[in-house]
């Protein structure tokens, strides 16, 4: 009795999980389905799930009214750009925070964190006119520079967290082993920071390819990645929803792609380095 | 060679003073133990000696030289961590060869020396796997492998066995000390357990409170100790001390007698007079809690079988030529 009470739970909340899943998954799914039905039938009332007159007509007009392959090119110059360079800036950083911490280290951590609790909103103007004096706008180096900037503090913690569970010990023994600092690093502490290297990157492409708040107020077409692209779908003249769609999905594609393959990573990279 | 000289150490970490000035004279192929309870730093004198942490004063000598400013890779020691601190990522062949890799020897030499000290230390079959895949006996023997293919001037063991449990412990004492006498390389060896430090050591450095007490073999340590701290961290159970009358009738602020001085006899009246509290029958010896009123509570021990309970009245003996005597500053009074 006992049993079958456990089977019919399992059941139901399998199936409730599902249902859940589908939920959340919902609007990605609509939003794919739209971007193959014509204009007209992409807001017909009521809305046809699966039998409408399948095109890829969207597609091809949103490849030949705004060239995808440019601004997905964009994206990831803009993406891969800051990560590397946010990178470069981070490590050193978390590790002497991790290795050889100091009285205020907790204090700057905080401070770093602190600066990703201010709406990005409220720096918008001052940001906007010293881009405009140097001539940063719509260009590349002045999104990755934002983008650098304003993932910086997330990255920092992450890498610090990840470097603060390798085991000082460890360390030690390289360095009685007659290790240099520099073969340290090379043999002992890369391999073992790896996973947190690779979850932080990735974590941070992502959070990189979808930032549309800078993106969109600082590039109009030359330096413009997917986020503009969208974005440049609902114009005055109206919504064009199939072809929003359809940008859309195009957009979104890329990544969703990076995400399913490297789940597993970025499931230890969302927990901080907590879980093991 | 492998002769370890310290002249006035001292360490602080800001004004803290951790080790308050230490001398010491260590040499050649000796398995000396630290000991001491914990705070006492003996962690940090093992830790200035391989140079994992800077002196605040004071001179190391390695064979003669200074190496107060030679970092630890330079400075021909190799170390067994608590922890073992083995290399996750590398195998146990990686990480026995590691530090001949790091000094550059031919790859074909390396697997020779590994192979050799995997041999000494029972661990041939199980070169390929990762740390993860061993026990915590191979683990620790991986990290003494680790020390000893470098063929150091010295090992220094940071509390190598205090993750084992104590049938393993007992085990990998004597594998150690085996193992040292057999190499003739200098050992420093850090525990809290005095078991450990009588067992192993050849001469055994007691620190309390960043100073060394005393320096000395077991036997010295036991049989003289320089003050009533030494007296009564070495030797289980403890030593009992008697202040007072009993003490002053033998010229001492202090006296102490170890469990096993004190003759026991069933109600007599000569010594002085207890109840039993606890009693404990190990078949080999009887230990006896005994409450001596004034006294305060007096440990006994006897080898062999004594059939007596809680409750029972008897009286203890010191043997006269075992009585340790303290003046008031815990100093030993020698005659």
């Amino acid at each position: 009795m006992a049993r079958m009470a456990t089977t019919q739970k399992v059941v139901v909340s399998t199936i409730g999980a599902w249902l859940a899943g589908f939920l959340i998954f919902f609007p990605i799914l609509w939003m794919v389905l739209a971007s193959f039905k014509t204009e007209l039938e992409a807001f017909a009332i009521p809305p046809s799930f699966l039998f409408f007159h399948w095109t890829t007509e969207n597609y091809a007009t949103v490849q030949e009214r705004s060239d995808y392959l440019h601004h997905a090119m964009n994206s990831i110059i803009i993406a891969g750009g800051s990560t590397l360079i946010a990178l470069l800036i981070a490590i050193p950083a978390a590790w002497s925070m991790a290795f050889s911490p100091t009285k205020r280290t907790k204090d700057i951590l905080l401070w770093m964190l602190s600066t990703k609790m201010m709406p990005p909103v409220g720096v918008l103007v001052p940001i906007y006119l010293i881009y405009k004096t140097f001539g940063l706008l719509d260009s590349r180096i002045g999104l990755v520079f934002i983008l650098c900037l304003g993932n910086l503090p997330i990255v920092i913690w992450m890498l610090f967290t990840y470097f603060k569970e390798i085991p000082r010990d460890i360390l030690e023994a390289a360095r009685m082993d007659g290790a240099t600092i520099g073969r340290e690093l090379v043999y002992v502490l890369t391999p073992m920071a790896i996973p947190g290297l690779a979850s932080t990157m990735l974590l941070n492409l992502i959070l990189a390819w979808n930032e549309a708040f800078w993106t969109l107020n600082l590039s109009t077409s030359y330096a413009a990645p997917l986020t503009t692209f969208i974005a440049s779908y609902s114009s005055p003249e109206g919504l064009f929803w199939a072809k929003l769609s359809s940008a859309s999905t195009l957009a979104i594609a890329p990544i969703l792609v990076l995400g399913w393959f490297s789940q597993k990573q970025l499931v230890r990279g969302l927990t901080f380095g907590a879980v093991k | 060679m492998g002769q370890i000289t310290l002249v006035d150490v001292q360490k602080s970490f800001g004004p803290v003073h951790i080790i308050k000035g230490a001398d010491l004279d260590i040499s050649d192929g000796s398995f000396v133990v630290f000991v001491g309870p914990s705070g006492c730093g003996k962690t940090t004198l093992l830790r200035l000696i391989a140079g994992l942490e800077d002196v605040s004063g004071g001179k190391i000598l390695i064979d003669g030289k200074n190496v107060v400013d030679t970092p630890p890779a330079k400075r021909g020691l190799s170390m067994v961590f608590q922890s073992y601190a083995l290399y996750p990522h590398m195998s146990v062949r990686g990480n026995i060869g590691f530090g001949l890799k790091m000094a550059g020897l031919a790859k074909d030499e390396i697997n020779r020396k590994v192979e050799a000290a995997a041999a000494t230390l029972n661990l041939t079959p199980y070169l390929d796997r990762k740390p993860r895949e061993l026990s915590g006996g191979q683990r620790q023997r991986v990290a003494i492998g680790r020390a000893i293919v470098r063929e150091p001037k010295a090992f220094l063991f940071d509390e190598p066995l205090s993750n084992l449990d104590a049938a393993l412990r007992v085990q990998m004492r004597l594998e150690v000390t085996r193992l040292q006498k057999q190499l003739g390389t200098t050992a420093i060896y850090v525990t809290h357990d005095q078991v450990e430090a009588m067992t192993m050591a050849d001469k055994i450095v007691v620190l309390n409170g960043g100073k060394i007490e005393q320096y000395g073999s077991p036997l010295e340590l036991y049989e003289r100790p320089n003050n009533l701290f030494v007296a009564g961290f070495i030797g289980s159970p403890k030593m009992n001390f008697v202040t007072g009358e009993h003490a002053q009738q033998q010229g001492a602020i202090t006296i102490g007698v170890r469990p096993e001085h004190l003759k026991i006899e069933r109600g007599g009246t000569t010594g002085w007079p207890g109840t039993i509290s606890v009693a404990e029958h190990l078949g080999s010896d009887t230990f006896l809690y005994v409450d001596g009123g004034p006294l305060g509570m007096l440990t006994a021990r006897y080898i062999g079988e004594l059939s007596l309970n809680p409750g029972d009245k008897v009286s203890l003996t010191p043997e006269p030529n075992r009585i340790h005597r303290f003046d008031g500053s815990g100093n030993a009074i020698r005659a």
